[in-house]
This record gives structure tokens, sequence and C-alpha cells, in this order.
């Protein structure tokens, strides 16, 4: 909170200096050899050119042809990778002459044209030089990627690298390419250049690896190997996934069990971005068309969320820190992401209505309540942690909102603290597998036991939260539960438990946007009603991963027998049917005693 | 939680009145429902009196926060307004000052007002009377207390401060640990 000045004054600025292209740094151990290179290079190039225009002449034989014909040994998908990497220090200007802003510049002479025949009468020797050198390599460079492209275009069949080719990368990843990710668990050693390197080239190599596996997957009978199993090529994938994103095995593994191939690589994508910035106008100071002129002037560039929501807004860019303008600080919007107002408008709280929100820090939803309610009614926030509590009470404050009561319980303590609430909103605590794009460290430090203590921990909520709602309520009897996991444990598992445990069904959420729930997952049926449930991805709705279940509590009573019941009945109809199979085994029997008399 | 002892009430009264005279009145009988005092942790708070009953089912230890917290009991036996009441003075304010928008960022750092930052003032206003700080458009910034009247402020000079900073919106990111 250091600036001072004047807000208003502040146009808006261009790129500064910092914001211009920087060109890549050079390997310094590459050393005076940098002509020769280029040299071998261009042999390169004008080699893989032959190679191209005979794979479009000849089609497969020749593929297979050229790939015995590689004496190195090296398998034809790999050739192209080897491009690749022999291609992306070109991408780094190593010029002998030590001008290396010179081609920075160039690049950007070489449109106008008639300029350039002036300057160059201007330039000294040596940077004509090194311009036409710089000019050589984008030659060279468009040439290979062509080439790049009408191999990828031409080859049909997706080779899997051997085992040790794959070690071989990755000790080179090790000790080269990869200061963050992978070095430090495979063996903790990496050189010092790794660092400068930026863009390492064998990352591009893994993407396009993955890239050619999903496609081969995806039309496995025409693009696999022959001799190659499905399993194997999964396998690869997998690894290559773990790498590029760098996710745990466990965590890969579940993406993969939740999504098709397709949508898998979107998804991982998605969660390396950061959602927009969005704010929820509070009603109770100020409309949103005012709240979006004041913001406007401030030096914001917003927009309205979508059709489904009257409050939102989204921020695209802004001069000022969204959340210390004059306006976030009189309560008149709340910085929140959109997800985290579907269940709010799942739940619909009604005025004059006692509300509890079980898990309300830092108090979005509690304040979205509020002002939905009018400041009438009772909500009643609480949260397990003290010093998130705060916040909650600080926003509660800020906004306006007077109606509430913030305590400090264990969820799980709830009926016996107050119960006989309308409407109850649980927004669980989770893994957080929706929000990786805010939390990176879900990537790596969730495992099995993680998720099923998540998971336990929801279920009792969920039943306590249950417990504190008055079904014979005249306006609601409703719950909500929500999470910010994609997880079916913690999601629809969740849901399937209460509804076998407690007296309760699944409504329409009443939300416009959204995928339905799972019905099914692997083998494992969910109840018929789980597609009234909403599931939000980040690729598909460009907003935190998020689930919302709305519930409705048909009876106080707590069916504590019903397992005992549903126990008996199932021994009663396996009695039944053991009853009915003797009966029915004896006259198949005596039919094949029939038909045997009539074969003899 | 328990009601204000006669002394407590006198002083968050006297306080209250500095701000909004006998507008006060309007605070306690109000026609949308009973609202009332209660004292929790030291804090005063200001709430509307069924959220208050349902309190009572918590305890003293788990309860953090009803309705709106007007301020604190100060050990010294004094009561301080925090910027959590700015929502009821600035409806009912009787002395106001406007700041100039170059001044309102400086106020909302916690700065006092001077007189170069100064936009508009309630005319009559004394010396020492508690003036609620709004920006031009009428956004309520926070309160204090004024530092010259208003026939002295005319004659102040531009660095002269004219109004006393006590509290401001820029708390609630600055100093959100202590609100309650």
């Amino acid at each position: 909170m250091g600036r001072k000045r004047e807000l208003t004054e502040l146009g808006k600025r261009g790129p500064g200096k910092k914001a211009r292209i920087q060109p890549p740094p050079e390997i310094f151990s590459e050393g005076k050899a940098g002509q020769t290179k280029k040299k071998k290079k261009k042999t390169v190039v004008k080699k893989k050119k032959q190679d191209g225009e005979k794979k479009i002449t000849a089609e497969k034989k020749i593929n297979l042809f050229e790939d015995s014909s590689e004496d190195d040994g090296i398998g034809m998908v790999d050739d192209d990778f080897l491009n690749v990497t022999e291609d992306a220090p070109q991408e780094m200007p190593a010029d002998d002459y030590g001008l290396e802003f010179n081609s920075d510049s160039s690049s950007e002479d070489e449109d106008e044209g008639d300029d350039e025949n002036e300057n160059n009468n201007k330039l000294l020797a040596i940077e004509k030089k090194s311009k036409k050198l710089d000019k050589k390599l984008r030659e060279d460079r468009v040439l290979a990627e062509e080439e790049l492209q009408i191999n990828i275009a031409e080859k049909d069949v997706f080779t899997l690298p051997s085992g040790q080719e794959i070690e071989k990368e990755y000790i080179l990843f090790a000790h080269c390419f990869a200061p963050k990710k992978c070095a430090k668990r495979r063996n903790g050693v990496f050189s010092t250049h790794a660092k400068k390197c930026r863009n390492p080239p064998y990352l591009t190599l893994i993407h396009q690896r993955i890239c050619e596996n999903i496609s081969a997957l995806n039309n496995f009978k025409k693009y696999r190997e022959p001799g190659k199993s499905r399993k194997e090529y999964l396998e690869l994938l997998r690894n290559d996934l773990m790498n590029y994103y760098s996710y745990s095995e466990f965590m890969i593994n579940k993406l993969m069990d939740m999504f098709p191939l397709s949508e898998l690589l979107e998804f991982l994508e998605a969660n390396e971005v950061h959602r927009p910035v969005t704010i929820r106008t509070n009603t109770l100071k100020c409309r949103r068309r005012d709240l979006a002129q004041a913001l406007i002037n401030r030096g914001m560039n917003l927009d309205p969320v979508g059709k489904w929501s009257k409050v939102g807004l989204v921020v695209y860019d802004s001069s000022v820190p969204v959340g210390a303008t004059p306006e976030y600080l009189a309560g008149h919007y709340m910085l929140q992401g959109a997800s985290s107002l579907m269940p709010v408008m799942a739940l619909a709280p009604q005025e004059n209505e006692r509300i509890l929100d079980m898990c309300a820090a830092p108090g979005g939803k509690t304040t979205y309540m509020g002002a939905l309610m009018k400041n009438s009614g009772v909500i009643v926030a609480n949260d397990q942690n003290k010093d998130r509590l705060k916040a909650l009470v600080g926003n509660t404050h800020r906004l306006g909102v007077n109606n509430t009561m913030i305590c400090n319980y264990d969820g799980r303590a709830f009926p016996k603290v107050m119960g006989g609430f309308d409407r109850v909103l649980l927004d669980a605590p989770c893994s957080g597998t929706g929000v990786i794009s805010k939390d990176k460290s879900v990537k790596t430090n969730k495992d099995e036991k993680d998720i099923q203590r998540c998971s336990h921990l929801q279920k009792e909520l969920l039943l306590a939260a249950i417990d504190s709602t008055d079904a014979q309520s005249s306006s609601g009897g409703y719950i909500t539960y929500s999470t910010c996991s994609i997880l079916i444990e913690e999601n629809e598992r969740v849901v399937e438990y209460a509804l076998s445990k407690r007296h309760v069904k699944l409504v329409d959420t009443g939300l416009e946007i959204g995928n339905e729930g799972l019905t099914k997952f692997r083998g494992h049926h969910f109840h018929n009603t789980m597609k009234l449930t909403r599931r939000f991805y980040p690729h598909v709705h460009n907003m935190d991963g998020f689930f919302v279940a709305k519930l409705k509590k048909f009876s106080n009573s707590i069916p504590q027998s019903l397992s005992e019941l549903v126990t008996k009945e199932e021994k009663n109809t396996e009695e039944n049917d053991v009853a009915k199979n003797e009966s029915t085994d004896k006259p198949k029997k005596d039919k094949r005693k029939k038909k045997k008399a009539k074969g003899t | 939680m328990r009601p204000l002892i006669e002394e407590e009430t006198k002083l968050v009264f006297e306080k209250l009145a500095k701000y909004i005279g006998e507008n006060l009145k309007l605070l306690i009988e109000r026609p949308d429902g009973n609202y009332c005092f209660r004292l929790h942790r030291d804090r005063v708070y200001y709430v509307r009196e069924d959220i208050m009953r349902k309190a009572t089912n918590v305890a003293r230890e788990n309860l953090v926060s009803l309705g709106t917290c007007f301020g604190k009991m100060t050990k010294s036996g004094k009561f301080r307004l925090h910027i959590t009441a700015l929502e009821y003075l600035a409806p009912y304010a009787k002395f106001k000052i406007w700041l100039k928008p170059g001044a309102e960022q400086s106020f909302l750092y916690g700065n006092h007002v001077a007189k170069s930052g100064l936009g508009r003032i309630t005319e009559n206003t004394e010396q020492y009377q508690g003036v609620v700080v709004y920006s031009m458009n009428d956004l309520p910034l926070g309160f204090g207390v004024a530092a010259r009247s208003t026939q002295d402020c005319r004659r102040a000079n531009p660095t002269d401060i004219i109004c006393f900073h006590q509290a401001d919106n820029g708390e609630y990111i600055r100093s959100e640990d202590t609100l309650t």
C-alpha cells in the first residue's frame, strides 16, 4: 500500500521496456563451434527436405525402409524428434560477431523493404554479414517447420520409443534442461547453465510426443505399431504428461480415469493459466451499472460475467489494484470467483429464513446470501479455522451484512449447537483439484490417503448439515453441497452416501450452466437423479472446477434401521433366489434327460 | 455476551452522539425490529434482537461476532468507535466533510485531512466536533474530529490540518485482525 499517487489521473500506458520480447539466451558451452555447427544444421535440413520429398512420393513402404536405413538405430519418430532438438538451438542467435541486438532489429526491418536498402549502405560490413546469416537462419527455420508439418501429416504409425531412448532422454533432461521440474526428483543434479535455458527443447519434444500419442490412441487400429499394446502407449503417455505438466503419478492417474484423452489435455492446459478475475456487486450498497461505471472511471476494463448472473463482473485488466479501490473498501463489491456464486444461486435463500453456512470463511458466499436476503432473517456463519474467521468478520462488516452471527465450531458439532435451519450451505473443505491454477502444489502433494480423508470429512459434514436442516420448514428444507474439487470421491460418492443415510433427495439446482453430474463412473452406478447435480470445469466454462448438488430433506427422522432393513431384505431375496434356482434347476435337468433320451 | 451496564451505555451513547446527535434515538427505536447493544469480549455489538437470541445458544468462546461491531471498550475504561460503525454513522451524521479526489487516497491510508484536500464542509461545524468524511461523490470514507471550526477553515493555510483522522475504510485491509 505504498502508492500515494492519484489513481484517476493514471492513464493507460504502452508496454514498458521490459515487455519487449528478448532474444533467448545463448548457450555458452557451444563456444566457437557456432559457425561449423550452422553448416551442419544446413546439411541436416537439406537432408530432411530430401527425406520429406521422398515421403511425399512414396508412402508407407519407403517410410519403413527409411527406418531401417537409419544406421544410428533411432526409430523414425525419434528421427523427427531429433530434428526438433537440433533445430531448437537455431532459435538462439548464435552469431559469432557478438552483435546480438542487431538480429532482433533486423527482423523488424524486413517488412519495411526500401528502408532496409538505405540502411544497408550505412551498415558496417560485419553487420551485413550478420544480417545475411540471420536471413539464412530464418529461411532454414521456415523450411524445417514445413518439413516437420509434412512429416506429421505423412506419418501414419506412431512408434513407441524404446526404454533406452527414454532413459537417455531423462538423463539429458535431468542434467541440462529441467532445472525445476524433473531434475530434482530424478537425481538432484542439474547444471548451472540449465537455468539460463528458458525453453528447453526437451519439453517441446515431449509435448509433441504427447499430441501424437493421443492422436494415435484415438484411432488406435490405424496408427498403432503392430505388436504394441494400448497399455504401453498409455504408459508412455502417462509418463510424458507427468513430466510435462509435473503432476504426481497418483493425480495423473485420477485425471486420466476421469477425462477422455483429448479433454484431458485441454484440462491440463487450462490448469496452467489463471482464470479471469471476477467480482460480485454488493446489491446491498449499489447497483451493478453504477459500480461498473465507477470502476471504468478508475481505469478498469470489465464486462458482465454472463447472462446467468446479474451481479457478476469480469475484470479483463486494470491499472489499479482491484482489491484496494475506494469502492472495494466501501464494500460495493467483493472479489470472488465466478464458480463460487453457483452454490448460493443453487441454494436460493429467501428473505426471513434461517440459514447456516457451515464452512463460511472468507465470506464470499455468506455475504452473497446476505445480499440476496436483503439483511433479513439470520445467517449463522461458521468456520473451524480461527485465522480465516478474521477475513470473514472483515468482509461481512465491509459489505454491510448485519444479519450474521459468526461462530467458530467444528462443522460436525452442528446439530447439537443449533438446528432447525431452513437452508444449509455446505462448501466443504476439499483437495482443491478444481483450482490447480490457483494452487499448483495440489499437483504433487495429494495422494490416496488425502482424498480419503477429505471424502470422509465431507461425508460427516454433509450428514451434520442435513441433520441441522428442518424438513418441516415451509419455505425451505434444502441443503446445498459444493466443493472446489472435480474428483468423484469427493462429489458424487459423498452425495450418494448421504442419499443412502438420510431422508433426502436430489433436486434441480436451477443453474443454467454446468455439466450434468455423472451417473456412472468406471462400472460404478450412482443414483439416477445424480444428473441433477452440476459440474464445472476450467476448460469448459472458464471458471474454477466446481461441483454443486442441491438436496431436499423430506423427513426429519433418521433412517437408523434402514441399513438393517436392507440387509434383511437382501437376505430374504437371496433365500428366495436360492429356492427359485433349485426349483428351476430341476425341470432343466429333466428336460436334458428328456433330450438325451430323444437323442438316443 | 451480556447487555451493557449503565456506565458502559452512557459511554457508548455519548460517543455516538458526538457524530449523530439526537439521531441516536433512531438507532434505538427502529420501525423494522428491535435492536440492542451487546457486549462480547470487550466489543460492543449492535444487533437485531432475534439474532441475539439465537446467539445465546453459542458458547462464549465459540462466538466470534454478531450483527455489527460498533467499537471496543478500552482497558482504560473508554469506548472507541471502529470503522465498522460507519455504516450506521454515515446516514445519520450531522456534520460532514467532503474530500477532494486527490486527498481521498491519503485519508484512506490513515492520514489527517489538510486544508488543501478539503472539498466541502457542513456549515456551523464547531471545533472538535465529530464528523463523517465523504468523498466528493458521496461515498463515506471514514470519520474523524474537526480540528477547526468552519469559520477557521476559511482562514487556514493549505497545509493546516482540518480534520483529525480516527477511522477510515482502509482499516478493513490494514488492520483486519483487530477489527473485532
